[in-house]
């Protein structure tokens, strides 16, 4: 979120050197795969997410975890933190559909390069990021 | 001759958060719709549990950073309620002129990024050209008009930090309210090219149903009465009484019925209901787009935001222009025991938050998601659409599908995380 309200005052510069190779949010044909920097948001809670951070990883020169559920699982977490009672209601749940035992950080799965912190991420440390990469190079 | 079809979404395009669709065609007859969300459940219903109940507003804000600002200001409201806390005039003006900012940001949002693409035949809003061009740097401008005012008003336009239960810890600054005033009035004529876009958009699909939203006198979105365009009205607080949970297996999210029936919320809604109320100048400008109201028409709910884009600059510049901030202290809770609930209308519809508090703790929350209740007739108007268009190639199915579903404007990330599912 904090990326696409980042980009409001930005776009026209950005844009010149940043190509959206991956962006559901913003269009259909994309595909994850050579990617110089992969931004990553949130934690991992099932299988499936496994996955896909691995094949993430595997398609990034550099990957970025984006914010605080993506640094430490917190604020997704919740469950990580329920009582007996609350974890036998949503048990069923939590095998139906792959759950993980708990919810994890990205860090857990893959190396993580950079971190930007925050709930919201730190919209000036995102930016200091960005044009860093495009000024270095990646 | 294609008689038989199988098409597979696995992951939609353009929509805030994860959902898929499967369709399966036999003998020219539409035999099964699947919409999928697919988000992961964060069990916020559970979380919420046990907590301080002062500490519950900005813990409920996580559950999406879209709409945080929605979530921040119903729970708020629904334990205002519970615990006898009644705002001051001020701290109901500034949670107004958040939520305005909020509806010109999502609006903005989901009307630039995900619907014009499909108007004009581009994957994405960034690759326009030509004479389609400008509107990149309108989106903008319109989206950073939203942020400055919730910004202004609350602290951040993302997980807003000066508001609490009984009202607002910092207090906006004074000296900037005009200039997020001239900020927002500078946006005004792209938001009216932006509805004359979706007035001239031709697309068209109803089904008979009912479309509910509060309704207000001034076309806020905080305090009303819930309303249909079959009828009914009912104080916001017996709203959730009248609802069904649907559980639906395959998704991760939970739906609901208003009386045994599917209906919808949304811009739409609150312009088949309300639309008297909107700011006398933006009714004076869309004249002519407004006649299109009240209707069944899906898509006009791209017309309805655009309008609303208009109505909430036009309302929030007028207030800020007037507006004198005082030095005031939120009103503490008279007690700490008490069930409350409240509604209000996020971007994509009408949010409800009921609480039962017991010593300042959360016992039982209840929470109903926009998204949740448009989630049946969305999937019974897919199928009906799929089963018109039944012969068509599969290629064009998908692309009228995508663009129904981003007509809803559905949120999935708030979708999925409140289902008190009983697997039996």
């Amino acid at each position: 979120m904090v990326f696409m309200e980042a980009l409001n005052s930005r776009y026209a510069k950005w844009m010149k050197y940043v190509n959206f190779q991956y962006s559901k949010l913003l269009r259909s044909n994309s595909k994850i795969e050579g990617l110089d920097v992969a931004f990553v948001e949130g934690a991992i809670s099932t299988k499936d997410e496994v996955e896909r951070i691995k094949k993430v990883r595997k398609s990034s020169k550099i990957l970025v975890a984006i914010g605080a559920c993506a640094i430490d699982a917190t604020p997704s977490a919740h469950r990580n933190f329920f009582a007996a009672k609350e974890l036998k209601e949503i048990a069923p749940v939590l095998k139906k559909f792959g759950y993980l035992d708990k919810v994890y950080p990205l860090s857990k799965f893959v190396k993580v390069d950079y971190q930007v912190p925050g709930c919201p991420q730190d919209e000036t440390k995102f930016v200091e990021l960005v044009e860093r990469f495009i000024k270095e190079g990646v | 001759m294609h008689k038989e079809k199988d098409i597979k979404i696995d992951l939609l395009s353009k929509i805030e958060g994860h959902a898929s669709l499967n369709i399966k065609i036999r003998k020219d007859k539409v035999e099964d719709v699947k919409l999928k969300v697919l988000e992961n459940k964060r069990f916020y219903t559970q979380a919420v549990r046990g907590k301080p109940a002062l500490a519950v507003p900005a813990l409920v804000s996580r559950i999406c950073g879209t709409c945080s600002i929605s979530h921040l200001t119903c729970a708020t409201e629904a334990i205002e309620k519970a615990l006898g806390v009644e705002p001051s005039e001020q701290t109901m003006m500034l949670r107004k002129l958040a939520m305005y900012g909020t509806m010109i940001r999502d609006h903005a949002l989901h009307l630039y990024l995900f619907c014009l693409p499909d108007i004009f035949g581009y994957d994405s809003l960034l690759d326009f050209a030509g004479k389609y061009k400008h509107l990149i740097g309108e989106c903008f401008e319109i989206k950073a008009g939203g942020n400055a005012l919730s910004t202004w008003a609350a602290g951040r336009s993302v997980h807003p930090a000066y508001s609490r239960i009984g009202g607002w810890t910092v207090l906006p600054k004074q000296e900037k309210a005009k200039e997020v005033a001239r900020q927002l009035l500078d946006c005004r004529e792209h938001a009216l090219e932006l509805a004359e876009l979706f007035h001239d958009c031709s697309w068209q699909f109803e089904r008979e149903s009912e479309f509910i939203s509060l309704i207000t006198p001034d076309y806020t979105f905080l305090e009303g009465r819930m309303g249909g365009t079959k009828g009914f009205r009912l104080p916001e607080s017996d709203y959730y009484k009248h609802l069904q949970k649907v559980i639906i297996p395959y998704s991760q999210a939970t739906a609901f019925e208003f009386e045994g029936k599917e209906y919808m919320v949304g811009a739409l809604s609150r312009l088949n209901l309300n639309k008297g109320a909107l700011h006398p100048d933006t009714i004076r400008d869309c004249s002519k787009m407004l006649k299109e109201f009240p209707t069944g028409n899906v898509f006009s709910n791209n017309l309805a935001q655009a309008i609303e884009i208009i109505h909430c600059i036009d309302h929030a510049a007028e207030m800020l222009e007037s507006v004198q901030i005082k030095n005031e202290k939120p009103v503490e809770p008279k007690i700490q025991t008490g069930k409350g609930a409240g509604a209000i209308e996020a971007p994509r519809g009408t949010l409800w938050y009921g609480f039962d508090i017991a010593d300042s703790k959360v016992k039982t929350g209840h929470i109903v998601i926009p998204t949740a209740q448009n989630q049946i007739k969305m999937q019974n108007d897919i199928r009906a659409l799929v089963q018109k268009l039944v012969k068509e190639p599969k290629t064009t199915i998908v692309r009228e599908c995508e663009k129904l579903i981003r007509a809803y404007d559905p949120c999935m990330s708030c979708a999925s995380h409140f289902l008190k599912v009983r697997w039996t």
